[in-house]
């Protein structure tokens, strides 16, 4: 029941005596319907009484299927000549009109007619009619515009014709977002197509932010326009192609590597050297969209101690999705140990053969190529020290330099940027500066939001420089939009402060990697504690920056400690990228359940994990139940081999913990940390030695 | 802000079998099957599915399966998905699913999947991704996914997805926060959320909470209260929903009860029926509102249902 007014209740069960007749009318007609189908009757006295019934009720769908039951008793009957046919084809259209007169959004009526006209024996010439009719009684009639599509469709409408159709719905009143959604999907089809007088982007897209320019700027408030004036700016600045934004190890790097068992996942001098008893280090490549397609034929790697054909790619992705924006593969160590301290070259050429595609179906076309060196190094790794990582502000100190950090200077767009030559066509760059003038102009919400997504993909399209790569100008307008944004449109006052910390944390990578504004900023410091296992390890601390959000992972993918804690964050997807991460701190952050932390799983060198201080148990919705790989679907999931779980305790818990390989773990200050549950994580973490600061032996 | 009048809609829920004659329920006889989960579900929010009798509930779905395998929104009436997945979550909420001979209704629903991976709503053809959902949900309940092909289905829901981020009835059809929900629920339920630009989405979907606090279907229409369901279960299963504004959304809600008689209407002082009276206690327990226990926003059944369906101790499966 929709926009009718509530009454005051009638006295016990008395209806009025018009209401009771009515109602007695339409039980009758209903019973007598139902009795004549399943009784297969289908005489013209049962056919006018379904007819009645359907003007009345037409939501009674039996009767629609009734009367199909009536058509193809009569197509198949012997009798059957084409006036017959005709006649009762357009009385089951007839019908269909007088009930969608009745209610124009029952879907069994609208359903009857596309049944009766895909027998391909009515006319179509009184269709389109109808439905101006039913579009002038309700422009954003969605079964109207749906059946309309299927009228274009059967007719063989031009698409063209279409497009007109929507010029002149919106010209009648522009807000109409059906029309605009009409237009966006006829539009983009005829892109793609480069159908006729469409070929040129440039002058389609030019005529079509003028006219949506003045939906907008005639009234801000209204929404019809917004969507299609972003997927506007999104087909001007959009890449047509994925591209390669970082890796590691790093261009021209020269990685060090140790064998040393007892140094599982060391982590010592900062960029270049990696342990591990594995013997497989990590290489992984970082693109700018998600791409499927990452093998041993679109990769290509030189390296002396594996067979390119013998390299197996992994999409880093928390779903069974076969596409993702990290990939990594294990590569071994050198064996020749007598030849420890030689460098042998790894070289890699990425997309010179088809294979990486985009989700969006474009092909990856900037064929690149890197290199770098790894050897073996024995003799320097340390003896181990205490195992404990202690997240106390003293312990870290000493700012990396600049020269520690060089190794990761190369890695990124400056390189990769020159190969790729992403050119930004003139038109692109001068669209979105006038657009940034023109909506400099317009104080509203949609205006500020508009002006910071052009700003944010002006520096987009300036970092393809080569020459500015690291420079991004407009940050600072950006952030300040953001936080007026957060006052101006306080109930999503939270989707403006996630837009900002995006935009925070690349300012804060950003400004670490150069030269200017460094000084102010303490993100990279070294972990001194003497003897400790994690001595002189370099971290990444993006405490206390008022986070919502992480991302730009493509300037993380070296970082192996990682310190988040009082952020506001609730997610880290994406962190998964980050696979040489071995401590993590996201302590005091609004984490809601362990779900969340799913990307985690994906982790192989995490050892020390503090997700002490958050919320995790304390809601009874998880947000998060369904965003990764789902477990609530086909299979029954079966949790813990031993008794100790009962019903009442969360399986998804345990699940959790289960892949993960920590030796340190800070589970305080959630809702779910109680002794049971502390006993039962022991046992699924077999490796762990510290449980909130304490032995577990 | 006033409380959930939640003894009121209790009683309402409970009432509604009592009248029966009234010109509306008579109209709405067809799809009593919808009824009856709508106010059963709304009743094991509120902790009271004691109110009514399980058996009686239990023989009537019952008798509205045809011999198809389907069930019919009343006895007598043609078997349809839509009241199919009704029948199994009234069962399920009433854990009586082993009543079911469950490779009859599965078969029937699979039987329902055309070449391109869409579903038919009956026999008679329609094809709208609502049967998509249903059919994914269905059989997911009932431990029969494999019965169908997952990809394809998965691949014909992915080819209903708009420029905006959000989904239609049918290739090409605008953007709809109910059919939002009908998609996003079936990608949630078969692992495939990665088809779905969450941000674009997320953003489309926080935009329909307009000023009063209520949500909207599309842009530029009223808010309604069964909104609450379709856009927050949405924005949940895409962890966006705090995007927009809880606790206005909260007050729209109970604003739009009738508190004399219970029940909750599509807009304050309007007309209260059992579909809105779902649609805001769903709502409300989505927002973690007390006293209701906690809905899955893919499965729209008690959480303690669907875990009771899905984790399961090693030693009883």
């Amino acid at each position: 029941m929709h926009g009718r007014p509530r009454k005051p209740l009638n006295p016990e069960g008395i209806e009025d005596k018009h209401s009771i007749q009515k109602s007695n009318e339409l039980r009758d007609l209903q019973s007598q319907l139902l009795r004549n189908h399943h009784n297969k009757i289908y005489t013209t006295e049962a056919l006018k009484l379904s007819s009645k019934l359907l003007a009345i009720n037409p939501e009674f769908n039996t009767a629609w299927n009734y009367r199909k039951l009536f058509v193809q008793h009569n197509l198949n009957s012997s009798q059957a000549n084409q006036d017959l046919i005709k006649s009762i084809l357009d009385q089951e259209l007839e019908i269909v009109e007088i009930a969608l007169t009745r209610n124009c959004k029952s879907y069994g009526a609208w359903y009857h007619r596309k049944w009766i006209l895909n027998k391909g024996l009515s006319s179509l010439d009184h269709e389109f009619r109808l439905l101006d009719k039913f579009l002038k009684a309700d422009p954003r009639n969605f079964h109207a515009w749906n059946y309309r599509r299927f009228v274009a469709a059967l007719k063989n409408v031009p698409e063209e014709d279409e497009l007109k159709y929507t010029t002149e719905m919106i010209d009648l009143n522009f807000s109409n977002y059906s029309a605009w959604h009409n237009r966006c999907a006829i539009l983009s089809y005829l892109l793609v197509q480069k159908a006729q007088g469409f070929d040129s982007k440039e002058k389609v897209l030019g005529e079509e932010y003028e006219f949506v320019h003045n939906a907008i700027f005639t009234d801000p408030d209204d929404q019809s326009g917004w969507f299609y004036y972003f997927w506007l700016l999104d087909q001007t600045i959009t890449p047509d192609a994925p591209v390669l934004v970082s890796s590691w190890p790093v261009h021209s790097s020269d990685l060090i590597l140790s064998l040393d068992g007892r140094l599982d996942g060391c982590i010592l001098s900062p960029c270049t050297t990696y342990c591990t008893n594995k013997g497989y280090f990590p290489f992984i490549l970082y693109f700018s969209e998600n791409v499927e397609g990452v093998n041993s034929s679109s990769v290509n790697i030189k390296y002396m101690f594996m067979k390119n054909e013998d390299i197996s790619w992994e999409p880093l992705s928390t779903t069974n999705a076969r596409y993702a924006k990290a990939w990594v593969a294990y590569l071994k160590f050198p064996d020749e140990r007598n030849h420890s301290l030689k460098a042998y070259p790894v070289e890699v050429t990425v997309g010179h053969s088809q294979g990486i595609m985009s989700y969006s179906r474009s092909n990856y076309k900037f064929p690149s190529q890197f290199s770098f060196t790894v050897r073996i190094d024995e003799g320097d790794c340390k003896e181990v020290g205490r195992e404990e990582f202690v997240w106390l502000d003293d312990r870290f100190s000493d700012e990396a330099t600049l020269e520690d950090l060089n190794p990761m200077l190369s890695f990124d767009r400056l390189l990769i940027g020159q190969a790729n030559n992403t050119e930004t066509s003139d038109w692109q760059m001068e669209t979105i500066v006038s657009q940034i003038d023109l909506f400099r102009k317009l104080n509203d919400k949609i205006g500020k939001l508009a002006l910071a997504r052009l700003l944010i993909a002006h520096d987009a399209m300036m970092s393809y420089d080569s020459s500015s790569t690291h420079k991004k100008v407009n940050t600072e307008e950006v952030l300040k939009l953001f936080t007026n944004l957060m006052k101006l449109d306080p109930s999503r006052s939270r989707y403006y402060k996630d837009q900002h910390s995006l935009i925070a944390i690349e300012q804060a990578l950003l400004k670490l990697f150069s030269q200017r504004e460094y000084s102010d900023m303490k993100v990279c410091l070294y972990y001194r504690d003497s003897n400790a296992r994690y001595e002189d390890s370099l971290c990444v601390g993006l405490n206390n920056y008022s986070l919502s959000r992480i991302g730009s992972f493509e300037y993380l993918l070296w970082v192996r400690v990682l310190d988040l804690k009082y952020n506001e964050l609730q997610s880290i997807e994406g962190l998964e990228a980050l696979q040489l991460l071995s401590c993590l701190n996201l302590s005091h952050n609004k984490f809601r359940s362990l779900t969340a932390l799913e990307p985690l799983r994906l982790l192989r060198s995490l050892r020390v994990l503090d997700i002490s201080y958050n919320e995790i148990g304390l809601h009874s919705i998880d947000t998060s139940r369904y965003l990764y790989s789902s477990r609530l679907s086909d299979t029954i999931v079966t949790i813990c081999e031993n008794d100790v779980i009962e019903e009442t305790d969360c399986p998804e818990t345990v699940l959790f913990f289960k892949g993960l390989q920590l030796i340190q773990l800070d589970i305080e200050g959630n809702a779910f940390s109680n002794e049971k549950f502390r006993g039962l994580l022991v046992k699924s973490l077999p490796k762990l030695k510290l449980l909130d600061g304490e032995d577990v032996n | 802000m006033g409380e959930l009048a939640a003894e009121k809609h209790v009683q309402y829920i409970i009432s509604i079998e009592k009248k029966k004659d009234s010109f509306e329920a008579v109209a709405m006889e067809h799809l009593r099957m919808n009824g009856a989960y709508w106010g059963l579900t709304t009743l094991d929010l509120l902790g009271k599915l004691g109110a009514v009798d399980q058996d009686e509930v239990v023989s009537w779905v019952m008798q509205c399966q045809h011999e198809s395998g389907g069930f019919a929104g009343n006895i007598g009436h043609d078997p349809h998905m839509l009241y199919t997945l009704s029948a199994v979550q009234v069962l399920a909420l009433l854990d009586k699913l082993d009543v079911l001979d469950i490779d009859k209704l599965s078969n029937y629903v699979a039987g329902l999947q055309n070449e391109d991976g869409s579903f038919a709503g009956d026999i008679w053809g329609e094809i709208d991704t609502r049967f998509s959902y249903i059919a994914i949900s269905c059989l997911a309940l009932l431990h029969r996914l494999y019965k169908i092909n997952v990809e394809k289905a998965v691949e014909y829901i992915v080819s209903c997805k708009n420029l905006d981020g959000g989904f239609g009835c049918t290739p090409g059809g605008e953007s709809h926060a109910g059919q939002i929900f009908c998609c996003v629920g079936a990608l949630a339920i078969t692992g495939s959320l990665h088809h779905i630009d969450k941000d674009l989405l997320g953003w489309w979907l926080c935009e329909r909470q307009v000023k009063s606090g209520g949500l909207n279907g599309r842009p530029e229409k009223l808010p309604d209260v069964c909104y609450s369901w379709w856009v927050l279960s949405s924005l949940i299963m895409i962890d966006r929903v705090h995007w927009i504004d809880k606790d206005k959304l909260a007050k729209f809600i109970l604003d739009c009860q009738d508190k004399e008689n219970g029940g909750i209407s599509d807009r304050p002082d309007d007309a209260v029926d059992v579909f809105h009276t779902y649609f805001g206690v769903a709502g409300l327990s989505l927002l973690e509102y007390p006293g209701i226990k906690a809905i899955d926003p893919a499965y729209a059944l008690p959480v303690d249902v669907v875990n009771k369906i899905f984790l399961r101790k090693k030693d009883s499966v």
